[in-house]
């Protein structure tokens, strides 16, 4: 029992990244018809988003401090961030240690400029040409951004921690009324998981509860009728394309903690969000949250020890192949609706 | 010629002139000049990479080219082939052709299965299917098959191996100098070499280079057989319109998997030779990146068309290379002329494109042909040949050469 439910939480984080992966590849794909291999890049970006947060954050000067000697008798230099004489050296210290949430903030605007110029500068010229020029073009882009990343941040891991109060590990065990220590699982991926679950609770009551998303959801549905009506639906698509961005942005950004950002960690991600977006059904938005979140947990089950030892390497490949049993089984997906992507 | 028409033939002609003369068309330079070092490319490793890359693409083509259907999952072929063949060398001999033979029958195999699944679905759905059981051979290669594959440290010959053959047919454990038999055919090692000095200039003729060449152009003229045959007719039917030919009373079910059974053996062939060529085989082969090489050199040639993805493999390899050797002095080296600070000014501009950089230059590179030429340098010669065509007769009407 206490290992089912570790399982399950181990899961959810897993499972919220490649939820909200899915969910932007899923909104591009429901509002653009663009199936978007850039998007793991995407991903990859916002995570560096935080690091070059990080980095603006703890940009500082040095000056040599007359009153401190180092071993050689000689002035000791001293580095200060400028945050910590603008904010005093307190706040400006606890700044620098919140850097990653507080990246938030900066990757949001950053990420929908992405986004927004990748639509209109490259995406929007693909819309009429075959699904597998779209597939190609933006499997450039995401070399393209990806070998920009190397160049400018090099090849290596940079780590990015959580801030100092989210170290640590939450007793799940003690609260659910099993044995203390029996469940215990890091805050930050508690925190991970709150923040997915608020970020898809936003973006599903942003297209159901706004003007703006019910033009965007009618668009969906039927783009001629809606821009018969004069709409200039063309505008709004471009907007839930810099929103997708925002988000596979921000899951990066929110990652950084769990692995340390690489150029290639989009890549990585990318091709297990495809298989998501394929399980959970091509355009459908419930969809992609529901398979994220269970091929996360799934994929947690099949590490257990136990299964590994009865189906050795069954954790490397589970994934795939519940992907190919549901599509072989289930052409249009878990959720997926009729008539989208039918082939 | 062989069931080939004319314009055929000579196409074959040509390619068969151009690749059993690039040890010396590669090497247009002098040996020790600065050029030779970072423009010459005839020697043996990097042709052998050329030819067999081709081979490649060509079963790549085969299948993307002619139906349409875009696999991300080519590069599991090319691995399964190079451990099989690998195999070959170790237990039975250390010739290539019981190796090569068994390359192409077991990527055959993986391919029919893989192929029998993945063709119920078509457009993005066959590419993520494909694409998921690429990773899943590649995962499960670095990981839980290690006996089969040796893991993340790859397979290679070594001193313990078997080698059942007898000796004339390359079989023994070890060769007369007690060390590793290296891979061979007819009594010859597949790194032996023929230096020809003219000059300053020196011409490598390596064995290895020739017998995959000779597998290319076999390769190349199946190809042509195919993409000629009542067969490529129906392929190419089934990119223009699957749903109608459908209708029409056909299964183009056994049709589609015929083509990726070639295809698959295809790369498995590459995949032998790769390995016959060097012995050391690792997962990596198998990445989703390895695959979407293929893609780009099928796309940059000119998919769907004979010579493009030769022409696409060859281009990509040879730049690879090239862009790898070029550093920050030679770039200082050849912006010299300009005043000082231009050149500063240009090897800041173009140093994020050479060297490591290399990869960058092929997205980008990639992205242009697909947005502006998607039919491949083919489709911009032919777009070139038109102008002057229509320059001198001022009359449109061209047949696409293939």
């Amino acid at each position: 029992m206490d290992q089912i439910i570790l399982q399950i939480l181990n899961g959810l984080d897993k499972g919220s990244a490649y939820a909200l992966i899915a969910l932007g590849l899923t909104l591009i794909f429901g509002t653009l018809g663009v199936v978007n291999f850039a998007h793991g890049a995407l991903f990859m970006l916002g995570a560096f988003c935080a690091v070059t947060f990080q980095r603006l954050l703890t940009l500082s000067y040095t000056f040599l401090d007359e009153s401190q000697k180092d071993f050689l008798g000689n002035p000791l230099k001293v580095n200060v961030p400028y945050v910590n004489d603008w904010f005093g050296p307190e706040a400006g210290a606890s700044i620098i240690d919140w850097s990653v949430p507080l990246a938030i903030l900066f990757a949001i605007p950053v990420m929908i400029v992405i986004g927004i110029v990748m639509e209109r500068g490259l995406i929007r010229h693909f819309y009429k040409r075959p699904h597998a020029d779209q597939i190609l073009v933006t499997f450039g882009l995401a070399i393209v951004l990806q070998e920009i990343i190397k160049y400018y941040f090099g090849a290596n891991q940079i780590p990015t921690p959580a801030p100092q109060a989210m170290f640590g590990s939450f007793d799940f065990g003690a609260l659910v009324g099993r044995d203390p220590g029996a469940i215990i699982y890091p805050y930050w991926r508690i925190v991970y998981f709150l923040f997915a679950a608020l970020l898809i609770a936003l973006v599903f009551a942003f297209l159901q509860f706004t003007t703006f998303g019910m033009v965007v959801r009618a668009g969906m549905a039927d783009r001629e009728t809606v821009g018969l009506l004069g709409i200039n639906i063309d505008k709004r698509f471009t907007i839930m394309f810099g929103v997708a961005a925002a988000v596979a942005g921000l899951a990066g950004v929110m990652y950084t903690p769990i692995v340390s950002p690489n150029y290639h960690m989009g890549m990585d991600f990318l091709v297990i969000s495809f298989v998501v977006v394929v399980v959970g059904g091509m355009g459908s938005l419930p969809g992609a949250i529901l398979a994220g979140f269970m091929l996360g947990i799934l994929e947690s089950f099949a590490s257990m020890r136990e299964v590994i030892e009865f189906l050795p390497g069954i954790n490397q490949v589970v994934i795939y192949l519940a992907a190919i049993v549901i599509l072989l089984t289930r052409p249009r997906g878990l959720m997926g609706r009729r008539g989208v992507m039918e082939e | 010629m062989y069931g080939l028409n004319r314009k055929d033939t000579v196409l074959l002609l040509i390619v068969a002139i151009l690749v059993a003369a690039a040890p010396l068309l590669l090497n247009p330079f002098p040996d020790t000049s600065a050029m030779g070092k970072t423009f010459n490319a005839g020697y043996p490793d990097l042709m052998q990479r050329f030819v067999i890359f081709g081979i490649f693409a060509i079963g790549f083509n085969i299948l993307f080219g002619l139906t349409g259907y875009l696999s991300f999952g080519h590069a599991a072929f090319l691995g399964v082939g190079s451990y099989a063949g690998m195999w070959m060398l170790k237990l039975l001999s250390i010739n290539v052709i019981p190796a090569i033979l068994f390359s192409i029958a077991v990527a055959g195999a993986v391919s029919l299965i893989i192929g029998w699944i993945s063709l119920r679905r078509s457009g993005i759905y066959f590419s993520i299917l494909t694409l998921a059981f690429a990773q899943m051979a590649f995962s499960l290669a670095a990981s839980v098959l290690t006996p089969i594959t040796g893991g993340e440290t790859g397979l290679q010959t070594s001193l313990n191996d078997p080698r059942i053959m007898p000796g004339f047919l390359g079989g023994g454990t070890v060769n007369s100098a007690g060390n590793i038999p290296a891979p061979s055919l007819l009594g010859m090692e597949m790194s032996e070499s023929f230096i020809l000095n003219v000059g300053p200039w020196a011409f490598t003729f390596n064995w290895g280079y020739y017998i995959c060449a000779t597998f290319m152009l076999l390769a190349f003229y199946i190809a042509i057989r195919i993409f000629r045959s009542p067969f490529g007719l129906m392929l190419k039917a089934i990119k223009s319109n699957q749903q109608r030919l459908n209708y029409t009373g056909l299964n183009t079910r056994p049709y589609m998997l015929t083509c990726f059974v070639i295809s698959g053996m295809y790369a498995g062939l590459a995949g032998g030779l790769m390995a016959a060529m060097d012995p050391q085989v690792g997962a990596e082969r198998m990445q989703w990146t390895a695959s979407g090489e293929v893609v780009l050199m099928t796309i940059l040639g000119g998919a769907g068309t004979l010579i493009g993805p030769v022409l696409g493999a060859g281009l990509i390899k040879y730049f690879e290379n090239i862009f790898s050797k070029i550093n920050k002095a030679t770039l200082e080296a050849w912006f010299g002329v300009f005043p000082d600070w231009m050149t500063d000014l240009l090897v800041t501009l173009v140093y994020p494109f050479i060297g490591k950089g290399w990869h960058l230059t092929l997205g980008l590179i990639f992205m242009l042909v697909v947005i502006f030429l998607p039919g491949g340098l083919v489709e911009g010669g032919q777009r070139i040949a038109r102008l002057f065509r229509r320059g001198k007769t001022g009359a449109g009407a061209l047949k696409p050469a293939e």
